[in-house]
């Protein structure tokens, strides 16, 4: 194998009291595709991160070809050769593939853009890349997967050394990640070392030489892949019995639908979707990004326009036209996006708790007192760690905000509740917590909720039945012993189920 | 306990943001201070009079203005949304005197249609914006070119004037002055008071400042966005009707160059006050401060020779940036 291309050592991360990266050692060869795996929140994006120069360690020595290297910024890194490939692509729309590959290192003659030049570069590389796109072309008119192609050749052009992609395939359909693969054995033959994050076991077993896996922040295995199953490899990431993690699944004992949403179709994202809520169930949806999840509840409760659908609670046809109707049948939607939509970030805890709910508070006048008193209720349900109650909501950290998210939306007594990503981006504690919440609020408090996740192991254990989506269809229903994660990834895929 | 602790100073940090919050106070007090060392004229009874009716105007119409944008929205239309009211009332009023005499009904009748015209005129706008979906800044500064127009097309290019009889019935609303102040500050006083309640105390105020802060939260909140912004314009244009009700008897009359920047100056007024631009966040006692001190400054450069009162908008130009600059460092 030669000379490590790139190897960090000891690596620890903090963000403020919090270690997340625990002493992580990691390497790649020239020429060698190096997997990385974890749960989310395992620290693999924070390690990627801190490789690439957009983090810096708290501990521990980054060595490119054997000299320690420093980054203080991203682009330091890509000037040493080391390029990270975002999850969401980071290209302008407007501007074209030359233009793209080009930015910010334009070629010059004299005042001028050496245009011709350029041109002639990105065609010899999209060439050698075997890419079948125009360097005139807009990037907004081109696939996902062209997209990352430009990506990747923007790399190419950098003389990357090091090339690391964030699930690269998450969005790209089975053809698109053959011709993905092709590319990078191309790049492997160039030598350039690749780092491969990915949640799909199956493509780390089919492009990797060697995988390391993360859990919770710490290294737990490396080795080369034939050396795995991917069984083995899905619980080395986990690391624990999934039945500690997740409450214990609740049993019916007789059939009551609480919601039901008939063919619903939301522009562009979601087409004919059809499901039922049965009462204090948890039904879980699955699928890949962009398969229209989030656009299915948002259409549900009327925060997208939808142009056909039908929605029955308790067998009764309700009109939800916008989410304030949504809020009167008791129907209430945690976002993914806690500091987009859920929070005012820069507004004081209360403002926050009762800004759904604030008709019980003003009679007419608001009542400060019981917003208080309100928070201070909520404070102790969901166990919320804030400073004081008089700090901005963004001084909180992510499982706290996401804490005063949910205690949000139950200040209106909701009877059925869709959390999407209800866990994203927090910590393995509160994310217990929020699991313990759900279930009681199915088993103890009469709710029936909705769980729409993409962290596939979440929705296994939390689920009684998952809906998979797939391009903006309900692809399969699953309950019982189908929860599992092979089933789910079929259907979400489209190798399984009606398309 | 410690001597810091025995001075009550350990809040010493928390004190130092009380003084940055009180700016626009203390901006006001020190011009007070100012005035009356340059020219003791300044502190006489008759002179704050004029300062303060003067300032209910343009006080009245940033109240409304603070609304607007705390929510989110600008309105540039004010100004010649007060031409044009005053311009109607005055038609309006002319043709009443004709039938019902020169006596307060004609008055009440010229009162209720401001009333009227600035509702429908704040609508027009608060409509267009959220229905029609486009940026406040575009829509308000077309009906400020409409208003500006139709009030210079009613007058015929000159002037519309009150009949002289209907005149001296409405005269007190703007000259009367009840235990030492001048109706129009009574009234501002008033409006300034329930301005208060409306955004600190009700659900409308806490929306305004939910949609100014972030408007995505604000609708995934289940507040209906729309309506409240048409809401703000509304009042706005209920707060230009009341100061125009107030401005008329002054003059007495309506041209095209009535009300002339007084968009400028309400916005202004909003921002010394400390409220933020882009909303969010918002006071009317602010905007209150923030408008006395603008009427204040032309008042000083009057009473004094070492600056020329041409100079007047620089010096209110400069204040404005200055009281910007002091938000964006409360920021960090």
């Amino acid at each position: 194998m030669g000379e490590k291309l790139l190897s960090v050592e000891n690596i620890s991360k903090d963000f403020g009291p919090v270690r997340v990266l625990f002493g992580i050692d990691f390497a790649v060869y020239p020429g060698e595709v190096h997997a990385l795996i974890g749960e989310n929140g395992a620290g693999k994006s924070t390690l990627v991160k801190i490789i690439s120069g957009y983090h810096q360690q708290t501990e521990g020595n980054i060595y490119l070809e054997g000299e320690e290297v420093h980054f203080s910024d991203i682009a330091e890194g890509e000037d040493q050769g080391i390029v990270m490939i975002h999850q969401e692509l980071n290209l302008a729309p407007d501007l074209t593939v030359e233009e793209n590959i080009f930015l910010g290192q334009e070629k010059k003659k004299g005042w001028l853009l050496d245009k011709q030049q350029m041109i002639a570069d990105v065609k010899s590389i999209l060439k050698e890349l075997n890419c079948d796109v125009s360097p005139n072309q807009r990037i907004k008119g081109l696939s996902i997967s062209n997209q990352q192609m430009v990506e990747i050749a923007k790399a190419v052009r950098k003389e990357a050394k090091v090339i690391i992609m964030d699930e690269p395939t998450s969005s790209l359909t089975s053809e698109e990640v053959k011709v993905l693969f092709e590319l990078i054995r191309k790049l492997q033959e160039e030598n350039v070392g690749i780092i491969f994050i990915s949640h799909k076991l199956d493509e780390v077993k089919e492009i990797a030489d060697r995988v390391t896996i993360l859990r919770d922040g710490e290294h737990v295995r490396t080795g080369s892949v034939e050396n795995f199953s991917e069984d083995q490899m899905a619980n080395l990431m986990v690391g624990r019995e999934l039945k500690d993690m997740y409450p214990e699944k609740p049993v019916f004992e007789k059939e009551e639908v609480a919601l039901e949403v008939k063919n619903l179709s939301v522009p562009d994202y979601v087409e004919s979707a059809s499901f039922k809520l049965q009462k204090n169930e948890i039904l879980g949806f699955a699928g890949l990004v962009g398969a229209g999840r989030t656009e299915l509840m948002e259409g549900v409760v009327g925060l997208k326009k939808r142009t056909s659908g039908e929605i029955h609670k308790y067998g009764e046809k309700i009109e939800i036209n916008n989410y304030i109707d949504a809020v009167k049948n008791n129907i209430a939607y945690l976002s993914e996006d806690r500091k987009g939509k859920t929070l005012l970030t820069n507004k004081k805890l209360t403002i926050n708790l009762t800004l759904l709910a604030l008709e019980k508070f003003a009679k007419p006048f608001i009542d400060n007192e019981r917003e208080l008193e309100a928070y201070i209720g909520a404070a102790e349900k969901f166990e919320i760690q804030a400073p004081n109650y008089n700090v901005t909501a963004d001084k909180l950290s992510g499982g706290n905000q996401q804490k005063l998210g949910v205690a949000k939306l139950m200040e209106i007594e909701p009877e059925i509740i869709i959390f999407d990503e209800p866990t994203r981006g927090i910590d393995v504690g509160t994310k217990q917590q929020m699991y313990d919440f759900i279930k009681n609020l199915v088993t103890e408090e009469d709710k029936s909720c909705i769980v729409v996740s993409s962290e596939l192991q979440e929705i296994i254990g939390l689920c009684t039945r998952v809906v998979v989506m797939c391009n903006g269809r309900v692809a399969g229903i699953v309950s019982g012993e189908d929860i599992n994660e092979e089933t789910i990834m079929q259907y979400a895929t489209g190798l399984k189920g009606v398309i | 306990m410690n001597l810091k602790q025995k001075l009550g100073l350990e809040n010493f940090k928390f004190d130092l943001n009380l003084l940055k919050n009180l700016g626009p106070l203390l901006a006001l007090v020190f011009l007070f201070i100012l005035a009356t060392a340059i020219n003791p004229a300044f502190i006489s009874a008759g002179n704050l009079r004029n300062v303060f009716a003067r300032t209910a105007f343009i006080g009245i119409i940033a109240v409304g203005a603070t609304f607007v944008i705390v929510a989110g929205g600008i309105d540039l239309s004010v100004g010649s949304m007060a031409a044009f009211i005053s311009g109607v009332m005055i038609i309006v009023m002319n043709a009443a005197a004709a039938r019902f005499g020169v006596g307060a009904t004609t008055v009440i009748i010229g009162m209720v249609t401001s009333i009227v015209v600035g509702f429908a005129a704040g609508a027009f706008n608060g409509l267009f914006i959220t229905k029609g979906k486009i940026e406040p800044f575009i829509i308000t500064l077309g009906t400020m070119g409409i208003f500006r127009s139709l009030v210079t097309y009613l007058a015929d290019g000159g002037t519309l004037s009150l009949d002289f009889g209907v005149r001296a019935t409405y005269r007190p609303v703007y000259y009367r002055i009840i235990l030492g102040v001048p109706l129009p500050v009574i009234v501002f006083a008033i409006i300034a008071l329930i301005a208060t309640i409306i955004l600190n105390k009700t659900k409308f105020g806490r929306y305004c400042t939910a949609i100014g802060s972030n408007y995505e939260v604000a609708k995934y909140s289940a507040i209906n966005v729309p309506r409240i912004r048409t809401m703000t314009f509304i009042l706005q244009g209920l707060c230009v009707a009341i100061a125009t009700i107030l401005y008329v008897p002054r003059l007495g009359a309506a041209s095209s160059s009535t009300g002339l920047m007084w968009e400028l100056e309400a916005i202004a007024a909003v921002i010394i006050g400390g409220t933020a631009l882009k909303g969010g966040y918002g006071r009317i006692w602010g905007t209150i401060v923030g408008a006395i001190i603008l009427t204040l400054i032309g008042n000083i450069l009057n009473l004094t020779d070492m600056v020329s009162p041409y100079l007047n908008g620089t010096v209110q130009g400069l204040i404005i940036i200055g009281a910007v600059m002091l938000q964006r460092s409360n920021k960090e």
